[in-house]
């Protein structure tokens, strides 16, 4: 810590806010972007479905937002909300006919679409075939990955407030009595799909845009297991959770050196400990409520007691 | 020519209708879809690999060994993970979840172990010998995959029609619970299936990894997307339609590669798939009944 | 009100409805009794659209039903409990019953996202109706714990007001007091009643023949998938081939 503080008044904090941010600007961006492909399938966790291709609806997004920002003179947000867009009407396309049928079936069904994606990608032209794209413009900037991560976050609050988030929450507990009090079951399993796809691809074009080069190996399975990781971890009961969990599970590797070698082990560590003994994830409303209830309970008696 | 993709197709669908027999079964029994199984798959060749490698066992000992070994493995895995799961009754998304987690850290572990390069078997493990029968070319490898699987295909067919065992596993199939009151051991055969079906996964991956000479720790991966593929075509809890099913995609496959590009192989299960939810979700021979508790 | 008219329906080989013609009047409580496995509930998931039947109609207020699908059918006017309780259990009491309203809440994407007046009126009427009828019920009290919290009895209570808060004109209760002791069973009974005294119309499924006898207007039998009588409580009670049917049951046992 001193070290930090002498370093910054020997040479001058602009400077050495200008070494920090080469440094680690991608890693802040990361911040965001895992921020909102957490968020992305946390939304389709909230009705009850897993989604596992959200890292191919990314790379669908990345791809399309830097070919519009690459090969047409399109201004930015154009390129982004067409990295939504398409993602969206992919999934349309593959949940209109597996939604209407059990959530595991969905689940399967994404496990391997992120392969064809990657296969589909690998022999286009357009797509740069296994060497991807190079020489994405750098546009974006961090007020947008703030903007749209709070967009999102608004979004999905707001939702999570309306018959929406009932319905999302009813479908997850119960199919069968959601649908017999009215609930259109599928159509808002195919809402939630869609817009966790619209978020996952936003996420990769911004992120496409400040990582100059992409390639089908950046969406690969193993992407969606760590999307998966950073929702189940924070949690999934409440927006905080997986907004946290992305945040730390990207500064994690960070903070730890050779962190890129256990990363999948860590992963997979992290899914099975969770889902055992801490279903919620580490953020849940509801046990905070508890231990700040305990609290106050434990103060209200040590001061009556006096 | 066609006949000669036949025999190809017959070898490769052989081993994935296999790989899909263990996988069905826990859905099945379990009422579990284990996503680790295309992990455990990968496990069995590299046991056998080693087996060969170090204790210079022979082939055939080698692969009932790394049965065994996979098969502890996933009852391992069952005792570990499903277990507590079943036991508070989680959601059903929480076992999908956790194999996967599974599956990630068994494949990491592999790789740290071993390497990420292709292992092959050592020189001469591997029978040479093939056959030629008019324009046919068979190899002893492909007919030992067709003999092996179809075998212990056949033997769990008849064990679930005609043991007592199969049928205790067929009533715990439809309704646990009523199964339970009727005296079966309900968790011991949930342990028992889980062990079959892993050493089967198991027996498929020494297959493959016989037929191709490919050892990675990543060939679980594409297993397991084709395997998915399979168990919906056939019917999901069904034996016998993964087996046809997983015949079926053998010959989808191989007809692909040949016919249109082999670069389209891999999507040829995923296009299967989707292709039958759209029209015959239960599968070709399934009838999805819903399972009572 | 709701006719069946020669309804079957068979899963693979095996019938397990057969020629089950009845008619549920309008107002007041009829019940469908039969022994165990005579196919009672799938009567009710045939008329929920859970189920197609395999043959026959179904006619709600003069219309067909028979393809009218699951989530649809509250539009119709009917409404059902479970035979297995399923209220959302991680949910309020609050919540569950504006679960039921869904329907009839009918504000837009652009409303919610804007927190506009639409959205917040509808959304604060559904509340005040979903306490009104946790009222009905005694349950208001608990409007915000949570379903889980409740008493075996209480979430019983808690799925009438939840149906009852999809307007329904037809009220399907599956077994509601399957489970119960008889003080529990009492005070059902009575909010049965109220319920009915509102106006609501219901069918219901039961093993309790008690129960039954004090509380319908009307009676049918099924035994293994075929309606054996139908009538008044007395005249069932009297009815030498239900009284066969539950009698030799036993007997056989």
């Amino acid at each position: 810590m001193t070290e930090l503080l002498t370093s910054i008044a020997g040479t001058g904090f602009m400077d050495w806010w200008d070494g920090f941010w080469s440094t680690y600007n991608t890693v802040i961006f990361s911040l965001g972007v895992n921020a909102m492909l957490a968020l992305s399938i946390y939304v389709t966790l909230s009705c009850g479905l897993l989604s596992l291709a959200n890292a191919a609806f990314m790379g669908i997004g990345a791809y399309a937002a830097s070919l519009i920002s690459m090969q047409t003179g399109l201004p930015f947000p154009v390129a982004l909300a067409a990295g939504g867009a398409l993602p969206a009407l992919v999934a349309l396309i593959i949940g209109i006919p597996t939604l209407r049928l059990s959530g595991v079936y969905l689940a399967m069904a994404t496990l391997g679409f992120g392969e064809v994606v990657r296969v589909v990608v690998l022999n286009m032209d357009i797509t740069g075939g296994p060497l991807g794209l190079n020489g994405i413009p750098l546009k974006t900037e961090w007020w947008h990955i703030v903007l749209l991560l709070a967009l999102t976050l608004y979004i999905l609050a707001r939702m999570r407030r309306s018959k929406i988030g009932r319905a999302f929450e009813a479908i997850k507990e119960d199919e069968v009595a959601a649908r017999l009090m009215g609930v259109n079951v599928a159509g808002y399993k195919l809402l939630a799909f869609v817009i966790g796809a619209a978020i996952a691809g936003v996420a990769g074009g911004l992120n496409a845009h400040y990582t100059f080069t992409i390639g089908p190996g950046n969406y690969a399975f193993e992407n969606a297991v760590e999307i998966l990781t950073m929702a189940v971890f924070g949690g999934t009961g409440s927006l905080v959770g997986p907004t946290l969990g992305g945040m730390i599970l990207t500064l994690l590797p960070e903070a730890l050196r050779d962190f890129n070698s256990y990363r999948a082990v860590v992963n997979g560590l992290i899914l099975v400990l969770v889902i055992l003994y801490l279903p919620k994830g580490i953020w849940d409303p509801r046990r905070i409520r508890g231990w700040a209830n305990t609290f106050s309970r434990r103060k209200t008696q040590a001061g009556g007691s006096n | 020519m066609l006949e000669q993709q036949l025999i190809n197709a017959l070898s490769l669908g052989s081993v994935y209708a296999l790989f899909a027999l263990g996988f069905t079964l826990v859905f099945g029994v379990l009422g579990v879809i284990n996503l680790s199984h295309g992990a455990i798959f990968m496990l069995g060749s590299y046991a056998a690999l080693l087996l060969v490698e170090h204790l210079a066992l022979p082939l055939w000992l080698a692969m009932l060994a790394a049965m065994l070994a996979s098969g502890l493995i996933g009852l391992a895995v069952d005792y570990l993970v499903l277990r507590p799961l079943r036991a508070r009754n989680a959601p059903h998304l929480a076992p999908m979840i956790a194999t996967i987690g599974v599956a990630t850290i068994l494949t990491s572990l592999a790789q740290g172990l071993f390497g990420a390069e292709n292992k092959r078997f050592p020189v001469g493990t591997i029978p040479e010998e093939s056959y030629n029968w008019g324009n046919l070319h068979l190899t002893a490898v492909q007919i030992g995959i067709v003999v092996i699987s179809f075998i212990l295909m056949l033997v769990l067919l008849a064990v679930m029609r005609r043991t007592q065992l199969g049928r205790a596993l067929r009533a715990i199939a439809e309704s646990p619970k009523a199964a339970y009151l009727l005296g079966i051991n309900v968790e011991g055969l949930f342990y028992l299936t889980s062990f079959a079906a892993a050493a089967l996964g198991g027996a498929a991956g020494v297959l493959v990894g016989l037929s191709f000479n490919a050892i990675t720790p990543f060939m679980g991966q594409p297993m397991l997307h084709k395997g998915i593929a399979v168990i919906i075509l056939g019917g999901m809890g069904d034996i016998r339609g993964a087996m046809i099913a997983g015949l079926f995609l053998g010959f989808a496959e191989v007809l692909t590669v040949a016919y249109i590009s082999s670069d389209f192989r891999d999507a040829v299960g995923f296009g299967l798939l989707f292709l039958i939810l759209l029209v015959k979700p239960s599968g070709m021979f399934g009838k999805v009944l819903e399972r009572k508790a | 009100m709701l006719q069946l008219k020669n309804i079957s329906k068979n899963f693979g080989g095996l019938q397990v409805l057969q020629d089950v013609n009845f008619n549920v009047p309008q107002g007041g409580i009829f019940g469908l009794i039969g022994p165990n496995g005579a196919g009672k509930t799938t009567v009710f998931n045939l008329i929920t659209g859970l189920l197609r039947a395999s043959g026959g109609a179904i006619e709600f207020d003069g219309q067909d039903i028979g393809k009218v699908a699951a989530h649809k059918i509250t539009e119709r006017g009917i409404a059902r409990t479970f035979q297995n309780i399923r209220v959302f259990k991680e949910m309020t009491l609050l919540e569950n019953v504006v679960v039921g309203m869904h329907d009839h809440m009918d504000y837009g994407f652009g409303s919610v996202l804007l927190n506009l007046g639409g959205y917040r009126r509808i959304e604060a009427q559904a509340r005040e109706r979903a306490l009104e009828l946790l009222s009905w019920l005694r349950l208001d009290h608990k409007a915000q714990m949570l379903a889980d919290s409740l008493s075996y009895g209480e979430q019983r209570k808690l799925e009438f007001a939840r149906a009852l808060a999809t307007k329904p004109k037809l009220l399907l209760l599956d077994e509601p007091v399957a489970g119960m002791n008889p003080a529990e069973k009492t005070e059902l009974m009575e909010e049965i009643l109220n319920i009915k005294q509102r106006g609501f119309s219901i069918f219901m499924i039961e093993h309790d023949m008690r129960f039954v006898m004090g509380l319908c207007d009307r009676i049918a039998v099924l035994n293994f998938g075929r309606i054996i009588a139908e009538g008044s409580p007395d005249e069932i009670k009297n009815n030498q081939e239900v009284i066969e049917a539950y009698l030799g049951k036993e007997d056989s046992e």
